[in-house]
Formats: structure tokens, sequence, C-alpha cells
């Protein structure tokens, strides 16, 4: 059951991976993403991971996805892209891709088959523990991570006074 | 319970296919979304481990990896939209002020 599941998710999320980057125009390659997102959302459930998924699907297809939409229909990038990359460009950066998928997949290989853990059901308060007890500092300061950014995009967004 | 090496090959496929994207797209937006189609797949290598070692290390640090894309992505968009205002274009092809 767990590996039938596992087939159909990998398989709607390499789809959709390869959908982002084979799309010619650039919105359907966000709708890609978006599918690509869930799918690996529903593998996290199956890794018995319920609270990633969910933030998974509340940041990543919620919020991450709509502001590349928003960017990309405010843009209007979808004609304005020419039609072909460059074969030399295609050609490289394909070889370069087979070799990296070969190294990948030559030390995943390798690595030690992991005995399976035992499952413990409250993911949430585990995680809880862990984040507001072990990592509290890496917390904070992803938080205070986020406000940078916050004031970087509005800064780089925002029109030029007029002098 | 399937074995954790279908987790990791899975996840070196969609990274691959990340890499291949940033490599031969030219759309700025869309290397961006490349790039967070790597970021997704060290996300799953991570959650499997956390599975299979039976620790929350992994599922911690995914979430701070979550919080640094969401800000990424913050950022990335709003210099294609800064340089969009300055050039017309998300053509990274066409920005080349810094190559000599």
């Amino acid at each position: 059951m767990e590996m039938v599941l596992f087939f159909i998710f990998a398989g709607v999320a390499v789809v959709g991976a390869l959908g982002v980057v084979l799309a010619r125009q650039s919105d359907h390659s966000a709708l890609f993403l978006l599918l690509n997102f869930v799918a690996l959302a529903a593998i996290y459930v199956t890794l018995n991971a319920p609270f990633l998924a969910a933030v998974q699907v509340i940041v990543y297809a919620g919020a991450i996805v709509v502001m590349f939409l928003f960017v990309v229909m405010m843009l209007n990038v979808a004609q304005r892209e020419r039609p072909e990359t460059k074969p030399v460009q295609r050609y490289v950066g394909l070889v370069l891709g087979v070799l990296l998928l070969i190294g990948l997949i030559f030390v995943g290989g390798s690595n030690p088959q992991l005995p399976p853990a035992l499952t413990r059901s409250d993911n949430v308060v585990n995680i809880g523990e862990a984040l507001f007890a072990e990592y509290l500092l890496p917390f904070e300061l992803v938080g205070l991570l986020l406000l940078i950014g916050v004031v970087g995009a509005v800064v780089l967004g925002k029109r030029k006074l007029e002098e | 319970m399937i074995s954790s090496a279908f987790y990791l090959i899975l996840s070196a496929i969609l990274f691959t296919i990340g890499v291949v994207g940033v490599l031969t797209r030219r759309n700025a937006v869309v290397i961006l979304m490349c790039i967070e189609l790597m970021l997704n797949s060290v996300n799953l290598t991570f959650v499997a481990f956390s599975r299979y070692l039976s620790s929350m290390t992994g599922q911690v640090f995914v979430l701070m990896t979550v919080a640094v894309a969401a800000t990424e992505v913050a950022v990335g968009l709003g210099l294609v939209i800064a340089l969009y205002r300055q050039k017309q274009t998300a053509d990274i092809d066409d920005v080349n002020i810094l190559r000599w």
C-alpha cells in the first residue's frame, strides 16, 4: 500500500517538475510547480509528517505559487520570451544534468539501508518541543531573516521617489 | 515500510530536473521556480531521514528551509520587478552589464 502510494505521488511530482522546465509559458510553469508541491505534501503525509505537509500546502502552494503567478501576470512575460532556448545551452545543460543524476544516485544508493524506525504519533507535539526548546535561537533568527526579507522586497519593489 | 533509497532517488531526480532548468531556461521567473524545485527535493531528503532515524531534527530543518525559501522568492521576485522596470525584460540573456 505504501509502495503504491509512493509511486503514484513520486510520478506526479516528477511530471510536475518536468512540466516546470519544459512548459513554454511561464504561467504554465507556475501551475506545474503547484502540482509538484502538492505531490510532495502527499509524500510527507506517507512519511508520517502531517504538520510539514500542511505547511507545504499553505506556504508553498498557497503563498509562493500565488506570488509567482502574480509576478508572471504583472510582467506579462509569457508573450515576451523568445520561443527557443539556445541549442548549445540545452545540450550542455542536459549532459551536466545526467552526470549529476548519476552521481547523486550513486551516493544515495551506496547509503546503508536504514532499518524502519518506530513511528511516533504526536507529530506536532514533537516538532513544537524540538523547535521551541532545542532550536529556539535558530527559530528566532529565521524570524529576523523573514523581517529583513520583507523590508528588502519592499525596497526593491517600490518605485523611485520623484527627485 | 519501503526502503529509504526510494526517497533518495526521487529526491535526486527532482534536484537534477531543477538544475537542468536553471541551466537551460532564460526567463528569470522560471529560474526562480527551478530553484524552488531544488529546495523542495532537499526538503524531501530531510523528511525521509527524519522518519528513518526517528528524529525531529530533520523536520525542524525543513521548517527553516521553508522560511528561507519564502524570503528568497520575495527578494528574488522583487529583483525581477526592479530589473523589468530598468530594462523591460525578464530574460537573463539580455542582462549582461557585468560581463566583459
